[in-house]
């Protein structure tokens, strides 16, 4: 029988996927992006994993809240990168310290 | 019987379309392996009996988010060959970080499991005659109705954003001036001549 502890493990997995993603994609921002969806989905799944387990619908309204967040994450990062694009030619993390002063 | 092979079958999928979303060459292929990654987590969250929450992830994740990823990565002109150099020397210590994340967390699944941590007070408990949706219903439009509006302003402040943000008047079009043409009168415009024959019409 599927445990809770089954889902823990595969969020877990997934987290730290997610993690390793941010890391060795270090200038792809597009990239890193999709790294951070990777982690707000293995909380998702870990929020109704809980939820589903202890009986407590609390945890998927908190998952949605969740999913909220995440969409207007992508949305503004996306929206940044493409001004920052525009206006740069190109979309090298590293170069961002240009911009300050 | 069934539902522990669907389970694995989930799993498995979820987490290798994962690793392949950060490996990938190609960032059009990650976007896809997003997408699947996020097909089968629907099918996870299915599992347990959150069709809500799995019917949402398709809605949003697949035809929202991971659209909008595609159409940046298709729409910008990017040599990616070039941002993929460094991957070996950020990989170690990536690897190391992560190995050291997966070790607490494990151990964290360990301290949950030894039950120290009293559950016994329900905030919303699952009632067995309601179905998921009615249930999630009849909880964010009653007891979370603040917070779920505020989810909503989110959302309008993230929209308005990131029209602010890429929004830009360009100089090089000749865009519809609506109030000139509103204040445009028959008579500034057109006027009546009685024309001779065999004389050129003057313009």
């Amino acid at each position: 029988m599927i445990g809770l502890q089954h889902y823990l493990v595969v969020s877990a997995i997934l987290f730290v996927m997610g993690v390793l993603g941010i890391f060795i994609n270090r200038k792809n921002i597009i990239i890193i992006l999709m790294a951070i969806e990777l982690i707000l989905l293995s909380v998702n799944i870990n929020l109704v994993a809980f939820s589903a387990y202890l009986g407590d619908l609390v945890g998927q309204v908190f998952a949605m809240f969740v999913l909220t967040v995440a969409a207007g994450e992508a949305a503004i990062g996306l929206a940044i990168l493409v001004i920052y694009f525009r206006g740069r030619g190109s979309i090298a993390v590293d170069d961002v310290n240009r911009m300050k002063g | 019987m069934i539902q522990a092979f669907a389970f694995y079958l989930f799993a498995a999928i979820v987490i290798l379309s994962g690793a392949l979303t950060v490996l990938s060459r190609n960032p059009v292929h990650s976007v896809l392996w997003l997408i699947l990654a996020f097909f089968n987590a629907a099918g996870l969250m299915v599992l347990v009996g959150a069709e809500f929450i799995a019917m949402l992830l398709v809605i949003v994740y697949v035809g929202a988010v991971a659209v909008l990823f595609l159409f940046v990565v298709m729409m910008l002109d990017i040599d990616f060959a070039e941002l993929r150099s460094g991957f070996v020397r950020y990989g170690f210590f990536g690897l190391l970080i992560a190995l050291v994340l997966a070790g607490e967390l494990i151990i964290a699944g360990g301290a949950w499991s030894a039950g120290a941590i009293d559950i016994a007070n329900r905030t919303a408990p699952v009632s067995t005659d309601l179905s998921n949706i009615e249930a999630m219903g009849a909880l964010i439009y009653s007891k979370y109705l603040y917070v779920f509006e505020a989810a909503g302003l989110v959302l309008l402040v993230a929209m308005i954003g990131a029209i602010v943000l890429t929004h830009r008047e360009r100089k090089d079009v000749r865009p519809q001036n609506i109030s000139d043409q509103v204040k445009r009168r028959p008579q500034d415009a057109v006027r009546n001549i009685d024309q001779p024959v065999g004389q050129g019409v003057e313009l």
